[in-house]
């Protein structure tokens, strides 16, 4: 299936990229070659095939609901914004998002 | 002094035990080379103060004989690994400055282990890439060259490139990578490497920048099969960081290194071959398969007819998984802010559109696409139809089969910027590599010759899940039979 500038438009908006107009012609012509060539999947038959998510076949181990120790655990929050553009007393800073 | 650039990380670590060499020495020597092979770009970070210091500290041990099993021996990591306090990039403008507040499970145990870190090897942006040539610090150049006397950059090989170019050139003892389609084992190929990818669940991905999350697993890349086993049983075992990870003992996988292969039997799938495939390539697989006869193993024709498939659906799965994991990065939490926005959602999209490569953009928008409402019975779920379909034909291929021996890449080392134009023909450098990950299982690339203008080639060994030890027996024996040990001419030094 091709795709076109439009819907290129609004993927792009679902994704949060800005992408400039001239851009977006090329990109619907990439992203159809890519897609065509996905296609072939078509011929596969899948009739009753159960959907794969992941290759271990296990179940999500569960752990006591407890506080974790080291860095998975609590009481750091200097740590978990010491790599943020913009912060103040521990809070990450973004452009006013309420009016 | 014996030159460390000289020894297996086998040897060097022997040499480290019985005090013939200082760790110091060691990672002195390694660091003068990585100065000297600016050239290749396989390094984004050196962190020399820091190996220095390991370094010390573990001649400190190794002098009161004691100390792990890799006790000084100096590392290159992959910079898709977070490592505390030192820049990680993932390849990619987007992480700048990011210098993450704990370790890796992976480099965490290396360092356990004695391991001494050099510094962060470049990458493709996100591990997005088979040339290496995504990465936002610049391609990573194959130490080998062409004997044709032409100096065409050749590629490295991708995602892991800086893995494979700085093991092959010799720029640590052996490096750490990862394998989403076949990141490790396609550049191992292309540089004469020895390249392993792990039953998915075998190694933690917990401080490993996510790409496709049930597809990526690490794994080393090593100047031998010895030094290989050597890595990823310090890399390997049980973390309950990461909720994918398997409970099971870690086996010694140099204790199998040698043992007879006799009544193994050796599965040769018909399928994997592909049009324009050099002939060296299909003799190099006919010498492979004469090898393991000789070694006592029963060759047996089977049939993998879903394999054309794979790719195809690891470019729905691999763009779907990136989607959602790459969302976090949004100008908040790490990394770039775009400098010019006018409100929070102009800020998400500056920040991505300054960020992040055309490659990794490209794929967040296929897997964005096929995820988004309308298509996602019609593509994701039935990528995921046929992903079964895959996995259920390798489980009956394997209760026939011990081992399955396949060509790890389509071609030799290719000219860097020839296929960058056209990302379906880059897709199909992982044509031989990719059904392992889509099945979770174990594989492994070995060099086994050279083509006609000497560029290494390698050949793909495929186990059964959690079977390593079948697949390193194997590995040995082509490497023993093949003899591939040449090394590149040092033309950047």
């Amino acid at each position: 299936m091709s795709i076109d500038k439009e819907t290129v438009r609004k993927v792009a908006k679902l994704a949060r990229i800005a992408e400039p107009e001239q851009r977006l012609e090329p990109l619907a012509n990439e992203l159809s070659g890519i897609l065509g060539w996905i296609e072939q999947l078509n011929e596969v038959d899948v009739e009753g095939v159960e959907a794969m998510a992941s290759a271990v076949d296990v179940k999500l181990p569960m752990r006591e609901d407890a506080l974790q120790d080291g860095p998975t655990g609590g009481g750091q929050a200097d740590n978990v914004v010491a790599n943020a553009p913009k912060t103040e007393d521990n809070f990450f800073v973004v452009p006013k998002v309420v009016e | 002094m014996t030159n460390p650039a000289d020894l297996t990380l086998a040897k060097l670590r022997d040499a480290l035990k019985a005090k013939e060499i200082t760790s110091l020495e060691a990672t002195d020597a390694y660091l003068g080379r990585i100065e000297k092979a600016k050239a290749l770009n396989a390094y984004v970070t050196v962190t020399a103060d820091k190996a220095r210091d390991m370094a010390k500290a573990s001649d400190a041990k190794l002098a009161k004989g004691e100390g792990g099993p890799l006790e000084g021996v100096p590392l290159g990591i992959k910079d898709l690994f977070c490592t505390e306090d030192v820049l990680t990039t993932a390849g990619s403008h987007i992480l700048d400055g990011f210098k993450p507040r704990y370790e890796s499970t992976v480099t965490s145990q290396l360092w356990r282990d004695g391991g001494v870190m050099l510094g962060k090897l470049n990458m493709d942006e996100f591990a997005m890439g088979s040339s290496n040539e995504t990465s936002f610090y610049g391609n990573v150049v194959n130490p080998w060259r062409r004997s044709d006397g032409g100096n065409t950059d050749l590629t490295p090989g991708g995602s892991s490139g800086g893995s494979s170019a700085s093991v092959s050139a010799r720029l640590c003892a052996a490096a750490t990578a990862t394998d989403t389609g076949g990141s490790i084992r396609q550049p191992a190929s292309l540089t004469n490497t020895v390249g392993v990818k792990p039953t998915y669940g075998r190694v933690s991905r917990w401080g490993v920048v996510a790409f496709a999350s049930s597809l990526d697993q690490a794994g080393p890349i090593a100047q031998d099969v010895r030094d290989a086993a050597i890595m990823l049983k310090s890399m390997a075992g049980h973390d309950p960081k990461d909720s994918t990870s398997v409970d099971r003992p870690v086996p010694d996988y140099e204790a199998v290194l040698g043992q007879s292969l006799k009544g193994l039997k050796i599965g040769v799938p018909k399928e994997y071959r592909v049009d324009g495939m050099p002939e060296e390539i299909e003799k190099l697989w006919a010498d492979g398969i004469a090898w393991m006869k000789d070694a006592g193993c029963e060759i047996v024709d089977i049939s993998l007819p879903m394999t054309k498939y794979a790719l195809p659906v690891y470019y729905i799965v691999a763009p779907a998984e990136a989607s959602s994991n790459l969302a976090r990065y949004d100008g908040v939490k790490y990394g770039l802010r775009a400098k010019e926005y006018t409100d929070i959602t102009s800020m998400y999209e500056e920040t991505r559109a300054e960020g992040f490569g055309d490659e990794v953009k490209r794929r967040i928008l296929i897997g964005t696409y096929v995820l988004s409402a309308g298509y996602y019975d019609a593509y994701y779920l039935r990528a995921q139809k046929v992903r079964k379909r895959i996995f259920d034909e390798f489980t009956d291929a394997f209760s026939k089969v011990d081992l399955i021996l396949t060509p790890a890449a389509p071609s030799a080392a290719f000219a860097l910027g020839e296929k960058m134009n056209d990302p379906v023909q880059m897709y199909l450098n992982d044509v031989f590599t990719v059904t392992a990950n889509l099945a979770g299982l174990p594989g492994a690339s070995v060099p086994a010759g050279y083509d006609r203008q000497g560029l290494p080639l390698g050949l793909q060994l495929l186990a059964k899940p959690f079977d390593e030890e079948t697949m390193f027996k194997g590995m040995f024996a082509l490497e023993q039979a093949a003899g591939a040990n040449k090394r590149p001419n040092e033309w950047w030094a």
